[in-house]
């Protein structure tokens, strides 16, 4: 998702200009009433937040190991990946093959730390998927990993947890649930297209989820755990669905 | 001074109850949707800001690094259980009570293309408590309309879980589409819909307390 990040003057000026429109007989000017958008208030925002974890628990009950998400031919896949994240393209840092370390921690038997050469050396899995962005903008893409399933039960990972989370180099962070974790869709991808993964497209780790929102696959991942207690997420915490599943 | 019948109209309170959550649900869907769309919209156009539903988004820029989009759609994914329920209890009590057969039915294309021109030319009288063949058209088709929201509107949500519906509608980008085309004639509806009871106030006053009686002195057009 590229998203504003701070305000900036133009926007001020839209904000007093918006006033101008307040009187106007609207769903949107019932809400602005007094000044401020009452629908921004502490109560509407805990009931919405209390149906979200509801749509959470309603998701989880529609998920199914066994239903796979649609795969492309490779003339279908887009030409060109979209670039999203938090922030703009020009301002990704790119990883330092040599020194990087994927961590492992929480309820892993192995905890022991990976390097990029270890994670290339795994056997990986083609897909051809439709990467379904919550703002409503998708694209089919070809990611190749490991499956995460394997991969969780090769560090002996407890897959009878409920939950696994993960940290990224750019400070973003993520988690699924333990059944999505194992779906064999979910992969731990390499490569992006027909090369190793480009930095901007998270080098050199993504998690590819195609059973979640875009928001959901972190790339840049630095550190993978398994919990049982429910991970945050980075648009989650800005009041996005938790579950996203899709 | 003719016979003309008192008219009236009667509305139950499940039917009252009915009508009004799917009005707010609706008002609740399509605002929320508009904030969505604007997002990344579809088309070359965007609904203006003030008339759409997700908070203050000026503010969303600080807390939440977006336009009130994750907002707007918390407000659209409740919502949409509150349409369920709406028109849920639309349809029981259109079913139960025979409200849908009785009023809504029989409808023909030679009496709608007769009441449709007589609406066109101003020519259509309105009697409270009975419905012309272009209402009962127009409802008919609202309801559709309702159901192709749901539809399309899981497959949008669900184009995995749910792949063979959002195959059905030709594709997830496909029925992003088809879930703007029935918006649109919801909102058509709506703006009739309105401006009828506008014309015919005490329609309001029949949905609103229950009851609403017409004692014509002279037949009304």
């Amino acid at each position: 998702m590229n998203k504003p990040v701070l305000i900036d003057p133009a926007l001020r000026t839209a904000v007093q200009r918006r006033s101008l429109l307040r009187g106007s007989l609207s769903l949107g000017a019932l809400s602005l009433l007094g000044g401020c958008d009452i629908t921004d208030g502490d109560t509407v925002q805990a009931a919405l937040h209390a149906i979200s974890r509801w749509n959470d628990r309603v998701q989880a009950f529609l998920f199914s190991e066994s239903n796979m998400a649609r795969e492309y031919n490779a003339s279908e896949v887009a030409k060109e990946m979209r670039y999203n994240a938090y922030y703009g393209e020009k301002d990704v840092v790119p990883i330092d093959a040599g020194t990087y370390r994927l961590g492992l921690s929480g309820l892993i038997a192995d905890k022991q730390p990976w390097t990029v050469e270890k994670l290339l050396a795994l056997p990986r899995k083609i897909q051809r998927t439709r990467h379904v962005c919550v703002e409503g903008w998708s694209y089919i893409g070809q990611w190749s990993g490991v499956p995460l399933g394997d991969f969780l039960r090769h560090i002996g990972a407890d897959t009878n947890a409920k939950y696994v989370g993960f940290q990224c180099a750019d400070g973003y962070y993520e988690g699924i649930d333990m059944p999505t974790a194992l779906h064999p869709q979910t992969i731990m991808a390499v490569t992006a297209g027909d090369e190793i993964l480009p930095a901007k497209f998270g080098f050199p780790l993504k998690i590819r989820i195609p059973t979640k929102l875009g928001f959901k696959n972190p790339k840049w991942v630095t550190a993978i755990y398994v919990t049982n207690t429910q991970p945050r997420g980075f648009w989650s915490d800005r009041g996005y669905n938790w579950f996203s599943g899709i | 001074m003719s016979e003309t019948m008192p008219e009236e109209q009667r509305h139950s309170a499940l039917a009252r109850l009915a009508h009004w959550t799917q009005a707010a649900a609706i008002v609740i869907m399509i605002g929320s949707g508009w904030r969505i769309y604007d997002n990344v919209p579809i088309f070359p156009f965007e609904f203006p800001y003030w008339i759409t539903l997700g908070g203050d988004k000026y503010l969303a820029t600080t807390t939440s690094n977006d336009w009130g989009t994750g907002n707007a759609i918390a407000w659209h994914f409740a919502g949409m259980w509150l349409l369920l329920i709406g028109f849920g209890l639309f349809v029981l009590n259109g079913v139960l009570t025979g409200h849908f057969w009785r009023d809504f039915l029989p409808l023909t294309p030679r009496t709608f293309l007769r009441d449709f021109i007589a609406a066109a030319t101003f020519k259509l009288a309105h009697r409270l408590g009975e419905y012309n063949a272009v209402q009962k058209a127009f409802y008919w088709g609202v309801m559709f309309a309702i159901l192709m929201m749901f539809a399309s509107g899981l497959a949008i949500w669900k184009p995995v879980q749910l792949g063979w519906l959002t195959w059905l509608f030709g594709g997830f980008p496909a029925a992003r589409v088809v879930h703007f085309i029935f918006m649109s004639a919801i909102v058509a509806f709506m703006a009739v819909h309105v401006m009828l009871v506008i014309l015919v106030p005490k329609t309001f006053v029949a949905m609103t307390l229950g009851r609403a009686t017409h004692s014509p002195s002279v037949p009304h057009e």
